[in-house]
């Protein structure tokens, strides 16, 4: 937009647009972060009280201290649980998926295209076709209610991700660099490691930012293959919360602004990253 | 699941090799994905083979066991059972609205993400915020603010002497069936969003620039220059939301649990209410394949419009 300057009626009117949107965006977040730190008079009030009269931070504290079997206890085991999970989920499919991403973009083989679409039909499986006979296999393998189980399932479906992002995004960094290496003596991996992945680390950081969203963001699969604090995810245990104590906005709200923060902080430092990792990865060829 | 997605777009391979260097890449190749094969393969494939194995069994329980075979049976009862297609027409509104929304209002703020703002930094990182929270706080996060009696909505609109009396949004079935659409559409457009302007980012400025030396308005650039050139970004993005609209479950369950009177009851949830809560499971794989089926007819019909915009553009 360097040799344009746009009219001041033009910039006016976009900056009234950010505004806008920026308030529909927070307002409900901002509310939800409110209900969590307002006591349960001032959400059950008529007129509602927007501003909390006595703000608390109780339910906070108490979901990091509350010993024992209870409703707080619940959140932080899930907490623990999701960032297990996802972290672990990413650990592995990014390991596992860069190689296979690396091939598809670099080399040339029989039945390249077939094994790319046949990875990427697995994403577009509904999980409830998938989650009966998986559920049986859990069984089987003394897997359920276990995290070990959730990471097994999650990167299945987090590494055809890894595989299409990065495969997509080795594809914009010029062969040429790697070829380089290639004559200097170092091996393909050695290129790999050395030229390919430095160069490809923003694209990198948002596909590990997508893989952690997806697993932390997982709901069907932790439904049916957890039952306790052992393994549950946060979603679990707030879906949970949320229909059996209807009226608790405040504790909703609470662990609510909790299961958020992770990926929300991720994604907010990480914003740079997400668009460049949409342009080199998913959108250009 | 996500809001995370992937990308259809072609993938081009590298330049053709001689023959002896293309075994020697394609051994390397089969080392380099075996673990990728593993991982998802060796978890998915057993289960998307058993639950179409199932489908053509009367299965009432998730225990193994000698289950009389039915064949098609399943499918012609899905065929003549009413409820199923009215889910089916429930999540075909639901797929068609919010994807409709998502991708009008994702151009708007994809353009917006890209035009001259001061803090622009600080514009992005609110963008963010709906796509990273997580789809059930997403969802929890309306239906609190949906409520009938302490809802943030119904105060909000009396106090503004907008309503005077409160609604009850959750309450009648099509109204409802709306209100899970937006709570969609607040958490996805983002995405979409992102996408569009990872896609208008690729616009040379040049050509800007010259429609502006011919005199051109904003509003001609926009639909002459950025329009035309983000048409294929545009048709990836409507895939993938399509599929994922098209899977809806996670919302639901949150918000309404498929009510009031069904009416919120998608495809998906309704085969999770006939294989877990029913314990049909021969019912519900079949069910689910009609799922799969679907997606498929629309992914084909989408790369098959995607393939055409690309080739005329070249």
């Amino acid at each position: 937009m360097s040799a344009l300057t746009p009219s001041r009626r033009y910039r006016v009117f976009v900056h009234l647009m950010a505004v806008v949107v920026s308030v529909l965006i927070l307002a409900p977040f901002g509310w939800l972060v409110i209900a969590s730190i307002a006591n349960d008079n001032d959400l059950l009030s008529k007129p509602l009280h927007w501003i909390p009269q006595h703000p608390t931070f109780d339910r906070y504290l108490q979901i990091f201290t509350a010993q024992g079997d209870n409703v707080f206890a619940g959140f932080r085991a899930g907490l623990l649980n999701s960032v297990i999970v996802a972290s672990v989920t990413v650990l592995v499919s990014t390991v596992v998926g860069v190689f296979g991403a690396y091939a598809f973009a670099r080399l040339r083989f029989r039945g390249r295209r077939a094994v790319l679409l046949f990875f990427l039909s697995t994403y577009m499986v509904p999980p409830i076709a998938l989650v009966i006979p998986m559920y049986l296999v859990m069984v089987q393998l003394h897997l359920l209610d276990t995290t070990l189980g959730l990471i097994v399932v999650y990167s299945s479906f987090a590494t055809p991700f890894v595989l299409w992002i990065m495969g997509n995004y080795f594809q914009t960094i010029p062969v040429e660099l790697e070829e380089a290496a290639r004559i200097d003596g170092c091996s393909r991996l050695g290129a790999l490691f050395r030229v390919i992945l430095p160069l490809a680390r923003p694209g990198l950081l948002a596909m590990m930012l997508f893989a952690f969203l997806i697993a932390w963001d997982e709901f069907l699969y932790a439904l049916i293959f957890t039952s306790t604090a052992a393994s549950k995810t946060i979603p679990v245990a707030i879906s949970e919360f949320t229909g059996r104590y209807t009226t608790n906005f405040g504790l909703q709200a609470a662990g609510g602004v909790l299961a958020a923060l992770p990926p929300v902080i991720l994604a907010a430092i990480f914003q740079r990253q997400i668009v460049g990792g949409l342009s080199g990865g998913a959108v250009k060829g | 699941m996500s809001g995370a997605v992937v990308a259809p777009a072609p993938l081009t391979g590298p330049q053709k090799r001689p023959w002896r260097v293309r075994t020697r890449e394609a051994r390397f190749a089969t080392m380099l994905l075996i673990p990728s094969v593993v991982v998802v393969f060796g978890i998915v494939l057993y289960p998307i083979l058993r639950t179409l194995y199932t489908s053509f069994f009367d299965v009432e329980s998730a225990l193994p066991g000698d289950f009389p075979f039915v064949g098609l049976e399943n499918y012609g009862k899905i065929i003549g059972d009413g409820a199923v297609w009215s889910a089916v027409g429930r999540t075909a509104y639901f797929t068609f609205f919010s994807t409709a929304l998502e991708i009008g209002l994702g151009i708007g703020l994809a353009v917006l993400l890209n035009a001259p703002l001061r803090l622009r930094w600080l514009f992005r990182a609110i963008v963010v915020l709906p796509w990273a929270l997580p789809t059930i706080v997403n969802a929890q996060m309306w239906r609190f603010i949906l409520n009938s009696e302490y809802g943030a909505l119904n105060a909000l609109l009396t106090q503004l002497h907008i309503i005077d009396t409160y609604q009850s949004w959750l309450g009648s079935p099509f109204l409802a069936l709306n209100m899970v659409a937006l709570a969609d559409v607040w958490k996805n457009t983002p995405l979409v969003a992102f996408f569009l302007l990872a896609g208008l980012q690729t616009i040379p400025s040049d050509l800007h620039e010259a429609a502006v030396v011919d005199g051109a308005s904003v509003w001609q650039r926009f639909w002459r220059i950025t329009m035309p050139l983000l048409k294929s970004s545009i048709l990836v993005v409507l895939v993938l939301r399509t599929i994922e609209a098209f899977k809806v479950f996670d919302i639901i369950y949150v918000m309404t649990r498929g009510g009031p009177a069904n009416g919120t009851q998608s495809i998906a949830y309704f085969t999770y209410v006939r294989a877990f809560s029913d314990q049909n499971f021969g019912y519900g794989s079949a069910l689910s394949y009609l799922i799969v089926i679907v997606i498929l007819v629309l992914a084909v019909f989408y790369i098959r419009a995607l393939r055409s915009t690309t080739a005329n553009e070249i």
